[in-house]
């Protein structure tokens, strides 16, 4: 083993630091520069020059293109849809998968996890021909029905529900609560953290979601923010550089000034619910 | 009783699933043995004729090609930069929950507006890559446009995407090791990388099987990105399998088509899932 003395370990704290910060700036220099070409005149798109002047005009040019509030208006909507229609029936289908031992109830969980691995976005053939029959093609509700039941909520809940004890419940039922009332007072609240996290993981994920949006949608009335980015950013549109970056800074704002806002809960949701 | 109100509890949830994820998978595998149906010759059934000329198609070669190097490009610098990074923000550091806010930042970005900011760094003549290149004398290159240099491009901006997301699930694991053992390793005069090779790596391999798995899954289901940099070419050059399903379908109509290459894809994911299921006894073992 051989050792470097004269590497001593003051030396090897200040080059780890140093490593640290190259990193960290290397992984923001993207996201920088788009905020570099969104506030400055197209002119100075590649052309570093402190003393140039700050604009709003890239802006003001992206909305009059395309209507991004319009499409920012369908992604809240759809994502909370989706949150609120998941929360329901992944808290039910896992209040049973937890507390009560009914029949084929394993078999139903096995078939209940296959959806972690086959997510709706590998169907996209065979779904869209669902959607079509029940004409909700171009539909918000249409972009969310396939994800409402998630396996993964369902999984999560499950977790935190059966390390509910078991007193509790009991002592609810003393108390005269029926089977909803268990659920809503004993196990929900407990459940706390499980909510958020799953709450956070979820709204990041279908807010960023592109393929099957795509595939749905067809008009502005329906078409979420990922979507009206992409058919705007398409190389063939022949928009301006700096414009397509203002406009792709608007539709991640939101999410993004969440996640410097709460960065603490984002990074513990994601760990949890990843780990679990 | 419990029974009923077991099923009942679940009956909504299940019904969505069946409609949407079992349904479908039955029907894809159904519809791959079918003919592509039109106007004067409705679809008909035609045993595995779908898959022999899948077997034949070269474009079905070169994504699930093109799939693999995606894979074997992004993952493993992934996994060692998510390690790195997790190391270095780890250990006390001054601006250490802004180091660790930059590395995660892309985790939450949609891949559709990455793709849109690396478009511009790619593009020939007038790309940030090319004007730095040209101050250092180097001629310009059409990253994107060059069958040779597409698929690699396309891999630097995911690993810039993926290492911060994989980089929480090793801080997590890190947070788990007792810090005796690096003091331990310290008094017996071991170095700091004889400490990671022998002790921390093998106490992180559950991670990193766990990070691994999701990782190969990622690659097969991230496909956002040729919309906006490449829709897949040039001449299939940058195509990945779930874009070419996506094209069967949705540009040339052939659904049937689709559904025998989306068969290939869940046969793919079914192998996944064995391994996870391995894994996910193998640490159980562990703990």
């Amino acid at each position: 083993m051989k050792t470097y003395p004269f590497l001593s370990r003051d030396f090897q704290g200040v080059l780890e630091v140093g490593a640290a910060w190259f990193l960290a700036l290397l992984w923001v220099a993207p996201l920088a520069y788009a905020f570099w070409a969104a506030f400055h005149p197209g002119q100075y798109a590649v052309h570093f020059d402190i003393s140039a002047p700050l604009t709003l005009a890239n802006f003001r040019e992206a909305l009059s293109q395309a209507p991004f509030l319009r499409y920012g208006l369908n992604t809240f909507i759809l994502v909370s849809t989706i949150l609120t229609a998941q929360l329901v029936l992944c808290t039910l289908a896992a209040y049973a998968f937890a507390r009560y031992r009914f029949f084929g109830c394993d078999i139903a969980f096995a078939l209940v996890l296959v959806q972690l691995m086959i997510t709706p976005e590998i169907l996209i053939v065979e779904n869209y021909g669902t959607l079509a029959r029940f004409e909700l093609i171009d539909t918000i509700l249409g972009i969310g029905l396939p994800y409402m039941a998630s396996a993964f909520g369902i999984f999560l809940l499950r977790q935190a529900f059966k390390s509910t004890p078991k007193e509790l419940e009991e002592a609810a039922r003393l108390e005269g609560c029926g089977v909803f009332g268990v659920l809503w007072r004993v196990y929900v609240p407990l459940a706390r953290p499980t909510y958020l996290a799953y709450g956070l993981v979820s709204i990041s994920h279908h807010w960023n979601n592109f393929l099957w949006p795509l595939i749905v949608t067809n008009s502005v009335e329906t078409r979420p923010l990922t979507v009206g980015l992409g058919i705007f950013g398409a190389p063939e549109s022949g928009v301006d550089w700096s414009i397509i970056t203002a406009a792709t800074l608007m539709s991640v704002a939101p999410l993004l000034i969440a996640f410097l806002l709460f960065q603490r809960q984002f990074v513990q949701s994601f760990m949890h619910a990843g780990i679990k | 009783m419990k029974h009923v109100y077991g099923w009942l509890l679940l009956t909504p949830a299940a019904i969505l699933l069946i409609a949407f994820t079992h349904y479908p998978t039955v029907a894809t595998i159904v519809d791959s043995l079918f003919s592509k149906g039109t106007a004067v010759r409705p679809s008909h059934f035609v045993g595995l004729a779908n898959y022999e000329m899948m077997m034949d198609d070269p474009i079905f070669w070169k994504v699930l090609t093109n799939n693999t190097w995606f894979a074997i490009g992004t993952i493993p610098t992934s996994i060692v930069l998510a390690i790195i990074m997790a190391l270095l923000v780890n250990r006390s550091l001054p601006g250490r929950s802004l180091v660790r806010m930059a590395y995660f930042t892309p985790t939450i970005l949609p891949m559709i507006a990455v793709a849109n900011i690396w478009l511009f760094f790619y593009t020939p003549d007038i790309g940030l890559i090319d004007q730095v290149a040209g101050f250092f004398g180097f001629g310009r290159h059409n990253w994107l446009g060059d069958p040779a240099t597409v698929l690699p491009s396309i891999i630097v901006m995911t690993i810039w995407k993926e290492a911060g997301f994989f980089m929480i699930f090793y801080l997590a694991a890190l947070q788990n090791i007792p810090p005796e053992l690096e003091e331990a390793a310290r008094l017996e005069g071991s170095t700091r990388w004889y400490y990671f090779r022998r002790v921390l790596f093998p106490l992180l391999m559950p991670t990193t099987l766990f990070v691994m798995i999701n990782a190969v899954l990622n690659s097969f289901k991230l496909v956002d990105h040729l919309f906006v940099l490449t829709k897949g070419g040039p001449d299939n050059a940058s195509n990945l399998l779930l874009f070419y399903i996506f094209e069967s379908a949705f540009s040339y109509f052939d659904t049937n088509y689709a559904a025998t290459l989306t068969v290939v894809l869940l046969g793919l994911l079914a192998v996944m899932a064995l391994l996870q299921f391995h894994f996910l006894d193998k640490r159980i073992h562990y703990r």
